[in-house]
């Protein structure tokens, strides 16, 4: 073999090597810039009165998020209660029943478009389906708006899951005389379960963060959360409010918010991976 | 699956005819009863060819029947009609008739049958999310049996029956995907006892295992059929002669052959048998 020809390989392999190894850490690179960048601007305004105490009027010094924890933890509680169940079952009927049928082709097939639909628009639809009719802003227009985001979510996660169930174990547990039903339901969820409460943690996690779907439903509000049935603050609204205010106080209000919200998020993932690997192990 | 393309050195009848029903041979009078006969068996996926092309055998009482033939010859699908599992697949079709106890099989409900007729599969399949002791209960809790003394004198005697008490009666509470792979085998077997069928089914139940976990089963199969039926479809020749009173050879979806597996594997009449069993294809 030619030396030269070979030499000249050997360094293009390294740069491409060396090139996709960059690109590998920079995409890891993002998540700990963002991580390390809010830390920075945000730790310093974070304190326990921060996230104990409700808003100040501006120019009044201190003042927290209390009431935006506890809104979020509301809207995306009863989100996960609205969207959990409906991903879920639906995820059992596409994996567990819908084989080869055309309905389970669309059903999958919206579900993806679902997913891609700019979250903007899911809030504009919940606006017009629950805020204008009721002629108000609410906790419960919020959640509408986080669980339509989380049902395709949900359901794309459980029919994966429930279909890396082994045939074998389905046909193990026909042969025993179940019903099918009763296979699903004893034998194949819980085989699977893991993995699909993991995938609900995710995505309330991500609705967790979401903001314009709340913009023109949750609203917003100042004040402790007054029912379902009012405006509700949250922290990504909290978050957006005072980052666009003109106030150097409320920016670092902001700045610490977000260190909130991230760390939430981050241990919601940490927390659903961790609690994920042993069913991995013994799944398959 | 690999299907071998299989040329028999003689041509097949030209039409597959369902065949008469066996012959009682010289030794009828101590022949056992048919437990299950099965007349002009045919089986198939919907738009495929049929796999199975009119298959008849009887299957005596207390007795172990073995299927033999190469890959793709349809004994897979042949006893997984026969507990109408094969019709769980999408598309799949089953007809003619196969009598249990004086009931068509394929007339009346799968999941009763199904209780009746248990099966072991060709790899060990527990299931991952339960224990030893659940796994050999799973069939009587998951029919709605809540007698928890009775529950564990079932697990007991099964475990017992499937040689298999002794390994893992300090270990009930372990999770069943980690004992060895006979041992998950012999724990299927008495996951299978366990709901008492009539009839147990197993395909290829020890491909996937090793001499000495197979050499196991082999002996289990002995004591179980003093007890019930057993029907067993098999790659390994040696096998089928060492366990099996009688002998099925099928070939590319048709019943070539079925007799006493003596006759079969001595003086079998069938020319494409008495090939098969001679190595020379397949």
């Amino acid at each position: 073999m030619n030396a030269a020809a070979y030499a000249r390989r050997r360094a293009i392999n390294a740069l491409m090597l060396g090139l996709t190894a960059v690109c590998a850490a920079l995409s890891a690179g993002v998540l700990l810039a963002i991580l390390g960048y809010i830390a920075w601007k945000g730790a310093s305004s974070l304190s326990w009165s921060f996230l104990t105490n409700l808003p100040k009027p501006v120019g009044e010094a201190g003042g927290g998020i209390a009431n935006a924890i506890v809104g979020s933890a509301k809207v995306v509680g009863l989100a996960g209660l609205i969207g959990i169940p409906i991903g879920v079952l639906a995820g059992i009927y596409l994996a567990e029943y819908g084989k080869g049928r055309r309905f389970a082709f669309w059903v999958r097939y919206a579900a993806d478009v679902l997913n891609g639909v700019p979250s903007i628009v899911v809030g504009l639809f919940a606006y017009a389906l629950v805020v204008i009719p009721f002629k108000r802003f609410s906790a419960v227009s919020g959640s509408i708006a986080l669980s339509i985001i989380m049902v395709p979510i949900v359901l794309r996660n459980t029919e994966e899951f429930l279909r890396l169930v082994p045939a074998s174990i389905r046909e193990a547990a026909l042969a025993l005389g179940v019903p099918r039903w009763k296979v699903v339901l004893r034998v194949v969820l819980p085989t699977a379960g893991r993995g699909i409460m993991t995938g609900a943690l995710l995505a309330l996690a991500r609705v967790a963060g979401e903001t314009a779907p709340l913009v023109f439903t949750a609203f917003g509000n100042r004040f402790w959360d007054q029912g379902w049935l009012n405006p509700i603050a949250t922290l990504p609204l909290t978050l957006y409010n005072y980052a666009i205010s003109p106030y150097e106080d409320w920016h670092r209000q902001a700045w610490a918010a977000a260190l909130v919200l991230m760390l939430f998020v981050l241990a919601v993932n940490v927390a659903a991976r961790l609690w994920l690997k042993p069913a991995q192990g013994s799944a398959h | 699956m690999d299907t071998n393309p299989v040329v028999p050195p003689t041509p097949a009848p030209a039409l597959a005819a369902p065949l008469p029903a066996p012959k009682p041979g010289p030794s009828a009078q101590k022949e056992k009863p048919v437990v299950m006969s099965v007349r002009g068996l045919r089986a198939g996926y919907g738009g495929g060819a049929s796999v199975l092309k009119g298959v008849s055998l009887d299957v005596r009482e207390r007795t172990v029947t073995a299927i033999i033939g190469p890959s793709g010859c349809g004994k897979s699908t042949l006893i997984r009609c026969l507990n109408r599992l094969h019709e769980a697949l999408p598309g799949a079709y089953c007809e003619g008739d196969i009598h249990l106890g004086g009931r068509n099989v394929l007339e009346i409900d799968p999941v009763l049958l199904r209780r009746e007729v248990g099966m072991v599969f060709q790899r060990p399949n527990p299931f991952p999310t339960m224990s030893v002791f659940e796994n050999v209960a799973s069939g009587l809790v998951l029919n709605g049996e809540s007698d928890r003394a009775k529950i564990a004198e079932r697990v007991e005697t099964s475990l017992r029956r499937a040689a298999l008490w002794d390994e893992v009666k300090d270990k009930l509470a372990a999770p069943g995907v980690g004992l060895s792979g006979g041992q998950q085998q012999r724990l299927c077997i008495a996951r299978a006892l366990a709901v008492e069928p009539h009839i147990l089914l197993m395909d290829e139940p020890c491909s996937a295992l090793d001499p000495i976990a197979t050499a196991r089963i082999e002996e289990l199969l002995v004591e179980i059929k003093e007890q019930l039926t057993v029907v067993i479809v098999t790659h390994n020749m040696q096998q089928a002669a060492r366990v099996s009173e009688y002998t099925a050879f099928m070939l590319m979806g048709e019943l070539v052959e079925f007799g006493e597996t003596q006759q079969i594997f001595t003086k079998p009449v069938d020319k494409r048998t008495e090939d098969y069993i001679t190595g020379r294809f397949g």
